[in-house]
């Protein structure tokens, strides 16, 4: 084609329009105050009285909205929160990811692919089934409680724990690690382990010399593909989590459909957003290669 | 004498002009001020190593990519304004850029619909096509399932199915095996003698482009180096640059510039002979048909001698005496 | 030569697969589980399929998600197309940073956050909540799915194809339509799939951006759970497992048999 950028414009104006122009939304509305109206906050910027009207809108705007987040303690707590579920989970999808896609990885190439859409597949599946599926295991009459009891073990009551959130997590992220982790490892060179097998390494200080140090691209990869959104969870400590689990993403919810407080739930929703920005950068600028190999989402 | 004599380039009214073509890709000048002709039913090969501009030159014929300076003519008219796809000439690419999605038949026939040809015309073309490939009967695969040979040959049926002005060959046989790349070239220059439409080969092979092309230009950094019968570039080389790059060169300074003789031209012999030049062998290597001697004498290059094996080889080892002559008119000069 | 797989890496992956495979079964399972208990086994039964078909709120958001899902999918998978060949064929245009930025961005970003937007967007234009704002949510973040995708292929795609293709007398729009586009049909259909069932799969978007009158199987299905375990989901969950299951896996034996064919 002659002109490809032209194929950019209608899909530019449609994300500059649902996407981007949104989130000038959201940063305006964390700046109101809310109000007992429809929609539920002022100021609102009223373009017909010309350029006065927009300088009233922005004497209105107010950091009230922030001031009242970092002197609340409920939403330093569910900030501080987030981001240790997710780091804890994070690094037990890396303890348990690893091993899965090495062993894939070591599989001859025929049964690889099949490995691989093995993985996929609970992808494709509901999340929210899958979520659904572990309150039937982790309730206190539930299929691990009667497992345990065979074994004279337990009872556990997990449902509505920190612990089961991390459960769901670990659970429901899984393919996110391991899919970029395997795409690291597949494609090593096979002749380089043998190089450094000749050069003196055992199998084991092969791996951890050569094998483990190439396929760091996949390790940050899966670490931000699983890190970053789960910060922002709502549907795994919603329904696995007990009332006092503390996350933004279920923090935004309650704000915006129990309290009916716009402006907080825009205000949250800024934060988290400002907190994930370093590592959504990263994974732009290094991870998205990754990600567009072919087979990795498709 | 030349095997070619009988086919003299007529430039009185070339098929293609370049003149003073610049291009530039950045601050790279990829093409910097090529003047070239190119007659009607010539075989023209431009060769010269990786980067040195004849893809370039290639792809501005075609319409690939726009000159920055000068004009290409093709019967005398400037085709700036052509779009690849209204120009009267076909590529065969490096890699065939065979349609995966469709099978031999519809490759060959692709030009040809877009032209519009008759459906029973267009099959029967494409038949004449095959046959012309010797791929008679594999019009239902698919080019998964085509060897590299095979693939190859396809490509160029469906370059020439919709009889272009000129046929472009970028590097055409590099992806073949070297036995199947030199049978190639011989049916490639069969296929264009009978067919009688002008051929444009790029290709870094020096020896590729002496069997296939009437004339050879070579290129260095953008220009053209020289242009000429394979002949003339080979055994009168106008410089040192091209004379190295078309096979090997013993050089010797010449005043302010050099003389050439090659390692053929060059007589090697175990015993003293009256006015040879007194060396030691460096190097010996054996090709079966000839050997090639490296002889060290004096400060200067060490002097390279190819021998062709006729009779018994003569009684020398590495590190023996050796004294090395050439005849007063195996001597050319070169500019400098 | 690769040495095969060793006692622990088969463990490893056994187990891994296990782990994943585990809470499906046993939801499966118990999708034909006679008892109300959902933990309870008390032989089996499709009493629960039978009570599924009487339940026309279920019906009703099953067919709503359907609609939300195959137009918002072919929305985004023609959005996406476009958005793939800008940024796999043309190098460098003004406001490519945002561009590509406002495509990977929605991939990590949380949902809560993308929803809240949305919804902030559809309330400042004073457009009513409902099927359509969904639909449009819904093609927003999907699309970002599918250029995804669609690029990958479009990236190992020979540009030297086109060109012939265009040597050989087509125009270069016609050259991308008779020969990339039957290439990278596979990735097009693959963006599709993904989309219709990310959107299928949606709550949270879906929550905050739909209304009166659409509410999808999602969010059905979430208000159940919110009262507890209830066989009726499980036989829901079990019939959505095995559509897209067999879509999944009908669409990789295609794929895989048009790879290797023989």
């Amino acid at each position: 084609m002659r002109r490809p950028w032209l194929a950019a414009v209608a899909p530019y104006a449609w994300l500059l329009v649902f996407f981007a122009l949104p989130f000038a939304l959201v940063a305006k509305l964390s700046l109101s105050h809310t109000v007992l109206a429809m929609p539920p906050y002022a100021p609102q910027l009223d373009l017909s009285k010309g350029h006065a009207g927009i300088l009233a809108f922005v004497h209105q705007l107010s950091f009230a909205t922030y001031a009242r987040l970092t002197s609340d303690r409920l939403y330093v707590l569910a900030y501080l929160s987030s981001l240790r579920f997710a780091a804890i989970a994070t690094a037990i999808l890396f303890l348990i990811g690893y091993p899965i896609a090495y062993g894939m990885s070591r599989f001859a190439p025929e049964s690889r692919h099949g490995l691989l859409m093995a993985v996929i597949l609970p992808f494709w599946t509901s999340f929210l089934i899958r979520i659904y599926a572990w309150i039937a295991i982790l309730k206190p009459a539930g299929l691990l409680n009667q497992a345990l009891a065979v074994l004279h073990l337990g009872p556990l009551s997990l449902l509505n724990t920190d612990a089961a959130v991390i459960i769901g997590l670990v659970y429901a992220y899984l393919p996110f690690m391991v899919l970029p982790l395997y795409a690291a490892l597949e494609r090593q060179d096979e002749r380089l382990i043998e190089a450094a097998q000749d050069l003196g390494c055992t199998p084991v200080q092969a791996f951890w010399r050569v094998t483990f140090p190439l396929s760091w691209p996949g390790v940050a990869a899966g670490g931000l593909l699983c890190f970053i959104p789960m910060v922002g969870e709502f549907v795994i400590p919603d329904l696995l989590g007990g009332s006092d689990t503390l996350m933004l993403g279920r923090t935004i919810w309650t704000e915006f459909f129990a309290d009916r407080d716009w402006p907080a739930a825009s205000a949250v929703a800024i934060v988290l957003l400002a907190t994930l920005a370093v590592p959504i950068a990263l994974f732009q600028r290094q991870q998205a290669p990754l990600l567009e190999r072919p087979g990795v989402l498709s | 004498m030349d095997a070619r004599s009988d086919r003299p380039v007529s430039l009185a009214a070339p098929l293609v002009r370049f003149e003073s073509v610049t291009k530039r890709f950045g601050d790279v000048v990829a093409v910097d001020g090529v003047s070239l002709d190119i007659a009607e039913g010539e075989f023209f090969a431009l060769l010269g190593p990786s980067g040195c501009g004849k893809t370039t030159l290639m792809r501005l014929l075609a319409g690939f990519a726009v000159p920055d300076e000068g004009r290409i003519l093709l019967n005398g008219e400037d085709i700036a304004g052509l779009p690849p796809h209204r120009r009267p000439s076909s590529m065969m690419f490096q890699t065939y850029a065979l349609f995966p999605h469709l099978n031999v038949e519809k490759n060959i026939g692709f030009g040809l619909k877009q032209q519009g040809w008759e459906k029973a015309r267009a099959a029967e073309r494409v038949e004449e096509m095959l046959s012309l490939v010797r791929l008679q009967g594999l019009n239902r695969r698919k080019p998964g399932e085509l060897s590299g040979g095979q693939a190859q040959r396809v490509a160029l049926a469906r370059a020439l199915a919709p009889g272009p002005k000129i046929l472009l060959l970028d590097e055409p046989l590099a992806a073949l095996d070297r036995k199947l790349r030199e049978e190639t070239q011989l049916e490639l220059k069969a296929i264009q003698r009978r067919l009688g439409v002008t051929f444009m080969i790029v290709t870094h092979d020096q020896d590729e482009a002496m069997v296939v092309a009437d004339r050879i230009a070579v290129m260095k950094d953008g220009q053209i180096a020289q242009v000429g019968p394979p002949r003339e570039v080979y055994e009168r080389p106008a410089s040192r640059y091209v004379a190295e790059f078309l096979g090997e060169a013993n050089l010797f300074p010449d005043g302010s510039g050099w003389r050439l003789v090659r390692p053929e031209k060059m007589t090697l012999s175990a015993t003293p002979v009256a006015g040879a030049t007194a060396g030691e062998v460096a190097q010996i290597a054996y090709f079966g048909d000839r050997t090639r001697y490296v002889v060290r004498a004096g400060a200067g290059r060490p002097l390279l001698v190819s021998r062709a094996n006729l009779g018994p080889p003569l009684p020398l080892a590495v590190g023996d005496s050796a004294w090395v002559s050439y005849a007063p008119d195996a001597a050319v000069a070169l500019g400098s | 030569m690769r040495t095969g797989p060793t006692v622990f890496n088969r463990l490893s992956v056994g187990l891994g697969l296990a782990f994943l495979y585990a809470p499906i079964a046993l939801l499966i399972l118990y999708s034909f589980n006679a008892s109300r208990l959902v933990t309870v086994w008390a032989g089996f039964s499709t009493r629960w399929y039978a009570a599924l078909a009487q339940d026309d709120q279920m019906l009703d958001a099953v067919w709503v998600t359907l609609r939300v899902g195959l137009i918002s999918a072919s929305l985004a998978t023609v959005l996406g197309t476009l958005a793939a060949v800008a940024l796999v064929r043309s190098g460098r245009f003004r406001g490519r940073a945002l561009f590509s930025g406002m495509i990977y961005a929605p991939l990590v970003m949380p949902e809560v956050i993308l929803g809240l937007s949305l919804l902030l967007l559809f309330v400042a234009l004073g457009l009513p909540r409902g099927f359509w704002t969904v639909t449009v949510s819904h093609a927003t973040v999907t699309l970002c799915y599918a250029t995804v995708v669609i690029q990958a292929r479009l990236a190992s795609f020979d540009v030297s194809l086109e060109e012939a293709a265009q040597d050989l007398g087509c125009p270069p729009l016609m050259a991308f339509v008779k020969v990339t586009l039957p290439n990278i049909a596979p990735a097009v259909a693959a963006a599709w799939m993904l989309a219709f069932t990310l959107s299928l799969d949606d709550l949270v978007i879906a929550s905050f951006t739909s209304g009166p009158g659409a509410t999808t199987l999602p969010m059905r299905l979430y208000s159940q759970v919110r009262l507890g375990v209830n066989p009726e989901i499980n036989a829901v969950s079990t019939l959505l497992i095995a559509v897209v299951g067999m879509g999944v896996l009908a669409a990789g034996l295609i794929q895989r048999r048009r790879e290797n064919p023989g």
